[in-house]
């Protein structure tokens, strides 16, 4: 019979890293050691449990790493479930599913500003991990990021790691003043409008919808257009392979048309995500 | 062309059975058509439509996809796919041999939906064109011929003759292999009621409502903001009814049930757009009243279907929701508003 | 008399009275009417009718509609739907003062799919004067049959024609009939165990799980109700199992006993056409013959027998014996 992409294979949790009070990275093997299965940057992949259920994760993980890796925020059933397991612990995987960020393509040689909020950093870490890793390829790397609180703020030590690379700079910030806090202060909207990036960037954004609205609303006041400007989105998703008809939006859905979208092509959809 | 007499249907059938499972149209105890597997003694329904669709043949109601079994920390996935029997479904409307397409369309496309494919490779289509449709068919509106219903083989009822034309290769070994059950005879009472047919469809109310611009993408958003959405959503009770009589709904769920500790299926079943927490998300929902779950439906069926698939509606005007809707609320009136009819 | 009614609910509409109505809005073949709000007296007497096809009980709408909307509402009830009102009341799910009820008179409702399934599916006119149901076909052909013959399920043993709430009545003041609607029940309770549960089990086989009969239900009134629940692991999803659908109508059952007022909105949604509304009425005859005759809906201010502890109420081993049978 023929390959069943509803179908998963089984990995194995080899590791556990504690990011904020509510996300933790999962790093997933397959069985025989060997990286789970190869991705492109932005895709996701569907985690199930047995009798817990199923749910789309972004992959965090840079397609150059021999790993995969998933920055979890615990939200729901299954999520919670995957906080509690351990080191050793099998999930069962399928994917990867979706539309990749176009790094081969339009990404290329290009400036890049990433823009994230809370958790929207996962599905672009493994974007920005993946240029710095082929430095020749890509121009400046910028990064504008931002959670409630310094403990928010997702793969804080890595981002500080990446910093200090020569093609990349990191802007963080927080919600409010904390003490320990001596970077910037304020929400992420504001702060890309104080560093007021030039309009050589090729941008990508992802975070909270209203993150979203008032950055674009921003960007677009500081002369970008819709059509440098890409975002990744999250919606219901049973399949992943766009026939559970959950993702639906227009005549995209974004399990497999997405999850990357250009703003322009958005734009042409009904105003329903 | 091929032809069997009324009388001689039912031995027609035990034949079909002995070899393969035989599904078709008969009548219950409500007064209402449903299929069902056919048993000695069960006589094929002729009513124009039966309350659900035949999509439950191919995309099952509920289905098992795998096994999944989790003993402490050690997962495996069971592959329990087999190969279906054969089977022939008989008596399948032109509207409902349509929303197989329809659903080919979603469940063929890359990738394949193995399941789906499974059931539509072991299964044979008997259409039966219709001679007596009904004031709520609307069919002709999506360029459906009711009275050349495709399929594997397409059939007439002509008073006590029942004739036959194969038009695939699968068709063509089946009247081969049930070639003793055949005579030949001229059909010419097949014109003569597809002709008087068409002119009975020609006379119905909502054959010919505009659905001008419907299919493309520069009406989308336009159809998508039309305030009207709000009044004719109105009284939906956002029950699963409309979606689970319809021929061509084909969203589903995919849910865990454990069996045992350790021991889970996964299956997936039939979903409405129509249910408030289709959509739902752990801190969102896209489409949180009826209104916007009602557009999505209606939406889905007009607009974004059909630019996706090359023109052709998701509704294939069988006209099931206009009987079921407990509302009265249905995709006509939806295209009578929204298309300014 | 549609046209009197609909003239005196304008009235309202224009002097301000009411900031809405509720009622049925006509359709494109005379009996598919759809529950609808009118706002203009323009739009009432145009498209609102009531006529022995405006079978649904508006009562529900009220809920939705009052916490929505400014105002008054104005809503036509039919002697039945005045106990699902009544009910509603009790329960507090809306204020009396910010509605106006129109009593309407009814004396049983067609069911437009029991004349298709007769006289034939090409009906592209359906009338009825009362005591006649005339229809024409696609061809122009004129055929009529007894409305005593086609009405519906819910109608059948009606049990009042009574309206126990209203601001203003057109027609008689009705009155509680004598009622035969607990036969049906009684003939299933006359069947042998085996017997029934092969009944039941036949009827609810046909069940797609659509949760039209809940959704119409002016007893079912949650928030959010146990099916919608992931996490119950009963939600609404299309019967997975041929057990499943079972439980889900008898739970459904039991979380209205006492407040079913037996409108029989249910079985008229069903699209399988299952006798569901005798599933509560056998209930309803149960608390009845344990508790006392008591009706859901008569009045607001009573307290229902499965609501309070009477120390004449029925010994708990009566109730099980009844069970082991």
């Amino acid at each position: 019979m023929i390959k069943e992409e509803l179908m998963p294979c089984v990995g194995v949790i080899t590791d556990i890293t504690r990011e904020t009070p509510d996300v933790k990275t999962f790093r997933v093997m397959g069985l025989d050691g060997k990286k789970l299965f190869s991705s492109k940057p932005g895709q996701c992949a569907m985690i199930s449990v047995p009798g817990i259920g199923e749910a789309m994760i972004s992959i965090t993980s840079s397609p150059t790493k021999d790993y995969t890796e998933f920055s979890i925020k615990k939200a729901g059933k299954l999520t919670g479930w995957l906080h509690e397991a351990e080191v050793g612990q099998q999930i069962a995987v399928r994917g990867p599913y979706g539309k990749p960020f176009p790094v081969e393509e339009d990404f290329k040689g290009k400036n890049l500003l990433f823009i994230a909020g809370g958790i929207g950093l996962a599905p672009l870490f493994s974007v920005i991990d993946y240029c710095l890793d082929k430095p020749d390829d890509y121009g400046k790397i910028n990064v504008i990021y931002g959670s409630r609180s310094k403990d928010d703020l997702v793969d804080y030590e890595k981002l500080l790691e990446m910093g200090k690379k020569e093609n990349c700079q990191v802007n963080l910030t927080i919600d409010r003043e904390q003490e320990g806090w001596d970077g910037h202060v304020g929400f992420v909207p504001t702060y890309v409008k104080e560093l007021n990036p030039d309009l050589s960037y090729t941008v990508v954004v992802c975070g909270p919808p209203i993150m979203i609205k008032f950055t674009l609303q921003g960007l677009k006041e500081l002369g970008f257009k819709d059509t440098q400007v890409w975002t990744t989105m999250e919606m219901r998703m049973k399949c992943g392979i766009g026939k559970c008809g959950r993702c639906n939006i227009g005549d995209k859905y974004v399990c497999k048309d997405g999850p990357v979208f250009r703003f322009d092509e958005l734009g042409q959809l009904p105003n329903e995500y | 062309m091929l032809t069997l007499k009324e009388n001689q249907l039912d031995a027609f059938f035990a034949l079909i059975e002995k070899k393969r499972e035989l599904y078709l149209p008969v009548e219950q105890n409500t007064g209402k058509s449903e299929f069902k597997r056919w048993a000695e003694g069960d006589k094929y329904s002729t009513a124009l439509r039966t309350t659900r669709s035949a999509k439950n043949f191919f995309f099952a109601k509920s289905e098992n996809l795998y096994d999944i079994e989790m003993n402490d920390k050690k997962v495996e996935v069971i592959d329990t796919r087999k190969d279906c029997n054969d089977f022939v479904i008989f008596g399948v409307r032109a509207c409902d041999v349509r929303s197989f397409d329809v659903l080919d369309n979603v469940f063929l496309a890359d990738p394949v939906d193995s399941y789906y494919k499974n059931r539509r490779d072991h299964g044979l289509v008997i259409s039966m064109a219709c001679s007596k449709p009904a004031a709520t068919c609307f069919c002709a509106l999506f360029d459906i011929d009711a009275t050349s219903p495709n399929g594997d083989i397409q059939a007439w009822h002509v008073d006590d003759t029942y004739y036959f034309d194969p038009i695939t290769e699968k068709g063509d070994a089946f009247v081969e292999e049930f070639k003793e059950c055949f005579t030949e005879a001229d059909d010419a009472p097949v014109r003569k009621q597809k002709e008087e047919t068409l002119n009975k469809i020609e006379k119905l109310p909502f054959v010919k409502l505009n659905l001008d611009g419907f299919a493309t993408e520069e009406k989308l958003t336009e159809l998508f903001d039309r305030p009207e959405w709000k009044d004719l959503s109105e009284a939906c009770l956002g029950c699963g009814t409309c979606t689970y009589v319809c021929p061509t709904c084909q969203c589903f769920d995919v849910k865990d049930y454990k069996v045992s500790e350790g021991k889970t299926k996964r299956y997936r079943v039939w979903d409405s757009c129509m249910y408030s927490n289709f959509t739902k998300m752990a801190a969102a929902n896209p489409r949180l009243t009826q209104t916007e779950r009602f557009r999505q439906r209606f939406m889905h069926k007009l607009v974004y279907y059909p630019i996706k698939n090359e023109g052709m509606y998701g509704c294939v005007g069988c006209g099931r929701c206009l009987v079921s809707c407990p509302v009265s609320m249905n995709i006509v009136k939806v295209i009578k508003t929204m298309g300014d009819n | 008399m549609s046209t009197e009614i609909m003239k005196r609910a304008a009235e309202l509409l224009k002097s301000g009275e009411v900031s809405l109505v509720l009622g049925w809005r006509v359709g494109d073949f005379d009996y598919d009417l759809t529950p609808s709000k009118f706002r203009t007296a323009e739009d009432l007497e145009k498209n609102c009718i009531y006529n022995d096809f405006s079978a649904a009980n508006l009562s529900k709408y009220l809920i939705k509609t009052l916490r929505k909307e400014e105002g008054k509402v104005l809503v036509f009830l039919k002697s039945c739907d005045t106990y699902s009102f009544n009910q509603l009341l009790k329960e507090h799910k809306f204020d009396r003062e910010r509605v106006y009820i129109i009593g309407v008179p009814c004396d049983e409702k067609v069911d437009f799919d029991k004349v298709k399934t007769i006289l034939g599916e090409d009906i592209i006119k359906m009338k009825s004067d009362g005591t006649t149901v005339t229809v024409t076909t696609t061809e122009g052909e004129e055929k009529t049959i007894a409305k005593s013959e086609v009405i519906l399920q819910k109608c059948v043993n009606c049990k009042s024609r009574k309206h126990v709430v209203y601001d203003e009545l057109f027609g008689d003041e009705g009155e509680v009939l004598n009622s035969h609607r607990f036969d049906e029940v009684a003939k299933i309770e006359a069947m042998k165990p085996e017997e029934r549960y092969e009944f039941w089990r036949g009827e609810l086989s046909r069940c797609i799980r659509c949760n039209a009969c809940r959704d119409v239900c002016p007893a079912c009134t949650c928030e959010h109700c146990v099916f919608d629940n992931e996490e119950s692991g009963v939600e609404q999803k299309v019967a997975s199992n041929d057990f499943e659908e079972n439980q889900f109508h008898i739970i459904r059952a039991f979380h209205v006993a006492g407040r079913c007022t037996d409108c029989g909105e249910c079985s008229r949604v069903c699209p399988e056409h299952i006798p569901l509304h005798l599933l509560n009425r056998k209930i309803i005859s149960d608390i009845d013959e344990f508790y006392g005759d008591y009706q859901a809906g008569d009045d607001v201010d009573s307290i229902a027998p499965l609501t309070m502890f009477n120390q004449v109420d029925v010994e708990p081993s009566i109730v099980k014996s009844r069970g082991d049978n």
